[in-house]
């Protein structure tokens, strides 16, 4: 019999790590991972942030080399987009015409970022790819003004890292009047806004962008409002799709991502995996797509855990992100939103040293935002695998942020 | 056997390694990875992998006993 094979398409965190979680569970077959980008995998919460930067290189945000690949028996198959894939015959047809067979396919396509509905114009910047970011730099590298459209958390660490860079005028705009508002309680997302004020970036928030035009050498952003913004650099910040195209007409349940069960299965011997999947959550009890580093990571040791031991461990995460933005690192965890009861708890330093802990209509503890208080998140994140009802947590943070000496947590 | 190892400097306090295997990993108050065992008997190694590999800064490593370092 011949030896069993995992397609693996995808070679961005999801791909890359289920690769590797294949051979820490003990798979035998042979493992191909199938990138569309020529370059090594590389991981993408730099790119806002350090590699943008410039203080982390290409190598340092490289996820695997072709060492650490053939060490680990993984095929690199990079530079090769796939276009189609027939579930009954087991094969992904990739662009040049080519042909893969699979016994197991993991689909690890991710998302793009959202195109900028006001033109494809010289100067206009999108962040999703290493690409993306080194073209970003080297027009920062000329100086501002930089306006970025979308205050969401990678539109906020773009303005974080080009102020850090030593871009003097950077503006922020946002449509919404309190970005952030409906993931967060709307006095927490103010004291964000704020943050972005006291590090000297303008914010314009409540006026959305109704066109933008090339002028002489530079760009100009016409707000809702009639206000004009010269620019020589635009980034746009709005949101992500997911890169589910290649899969119409499969025979997978497509809708904005790959439709999938508790098990992240789409269909029999075909897994999804991050940004592409929308999976039933066991928690939610509806299914999700989260465009998560960390979803990332856990979904694809799920997928590798369920292709060597079927129907063995659901994906049923507790959320996580964080974002840095100058010298503050936000944190979420769980459920979060305006929608749901919240208590505010003060750290060491109150103002800037913060949790905030989330309760459904019936008391249950459903998530919290941590600023700034590495014990706050480790106590919260722990709470919410556990189970531990919100009245203890809010007493643990409470003495944590008094000072006072606690066990356990 | 497999030892594990942390790089202190790296460790940015995200809590990915303590939610993965918290009989391994903690945080201090400053935000930096403790180790609670260095060694890993062979029947954990997998799960710790597991989580040494959901790092986001790639602090932390599990390799083979008497491996250099």
């Amino acid at each position: 019999m011949s030896r069993r094979t995992a397609v693996i398409v995808g070679a961005s965190i999801g791909g890359v790590r289920t690769a590797q979680a294949l051979r820490a569970e003990g798979y035998d077959g042979e493992i191909v991972l199938v990138g569309q980008e020529s370059a090594l995998p590389y991981d993408k919460p730099p790119l806002s942030k350090a590699f943008l930067a410039g203080t982390a290189t290409d190598t340092d945000i490289t996820l695997l080399d072709e060492e650490e690949a053939a060490a680990a028996g993984i095929r690199l198959e990079l530079g090769r987009a796939a276009t189609g894939c027939d579930l009954a015959g087991r094969v992904v047809e990739l662009a040049d015409g080519s042909r893969l067979r699979f016994d197991e396919l993991v689909v690890a396509t991710g998302a793009r970022a959202r195109p900028a509905p006001w033109g494809d114009l010289s100067g206009v910047h999108l962040v999703r790819t290493a690409a993306d970011a080194t073209a970003l730099r080297a027009d920062l590298a000329r100086g501002g003004p930089l306006v970025i459209i979308g205050a969401g958390f990678m539109g906020a660490e773009v303005a974080a890292t080009a102020t850090a860079m030593g871009i003097a005028e950077v503006t922020l705009v946002d449509p919404v009047a309190v970005p952030l508002s409906r993931v967060l309680n709307p006095a927490v997302a103010e004291r964000f806004g704020r943050l972005h004020a006291d590090r000297g970036v303008r914010t314009r928030f409540g006026v959305g962008v109704s066109r933008i035009e090339v002028r002489g050498d530079g760009l100009r952003v016409f707000l809702g409002d009639g206000t004009e913004l010269p620019a020589a650099t635009v980034v746009v910040g709005i949101g992500a799709v997911p890169n589910d195209e290649w899969l119409r007409g499969s025979g997978l349940t497509i809708e904005d991502g790959v439709v999938c069960d508790q098990f992240s299965r789409a269909a029999e011997h075909v897994h999804a995996v991050g940004d592409v999947a929308r999976w039933f959550h066991p928690r939610h009890r509806r299914l999700v797509r989260a465009e998560h580093w960390t979803n990332a990571v856990e979904q694809a040791n799920q997928v590798a855990h369920d292709i060597v031991q079927p129907g063995d461990r659901a994906h049923k995460p507790v959320e996580y992100v964080w974002s840095d933005q100058y010298d503050w690192r936000i944190q979420l965890v769980g459920r979060t939103g305006a929608d749901l009861g919240h208590e505010v708890v003060a750290g060491a330093d109150a103002d800037r040293s913060f949790a905030v802990i989330y309760t459904a209509p019936n008391g249950e503890l459903v998530g919290a935002l941590v600023a700034n208080w590495p014990r706050a998140l480790i106590t919260v994140r722990k709470a919410l695998i556990a189970g531990t009802p919100a009245g203890a947590v809010h007493e643990t943070l409470t003495a944590l942020g008094a000072g006072v000496a606690v066990r356990g947590g | 056997m497999a030892v594990v190892k942390a790089d202190l400097t790296a460790c940015q306090g995200y809590a990915n390694c303590v939610v993965g295997a918290d009989d391994v990993f903690d945080i201090d108050d400053d935000g930096v990875v403790v180790l609670l065992k260095k060694r890993i008997a062979e029947p954990d190694r997998a799960r710790v992998v597991e989580a040494a590999r959901s790092c986001p800064v790639s602090a932390l490593v599990v390799a083979d006993d008497g491996a250099d370092g």
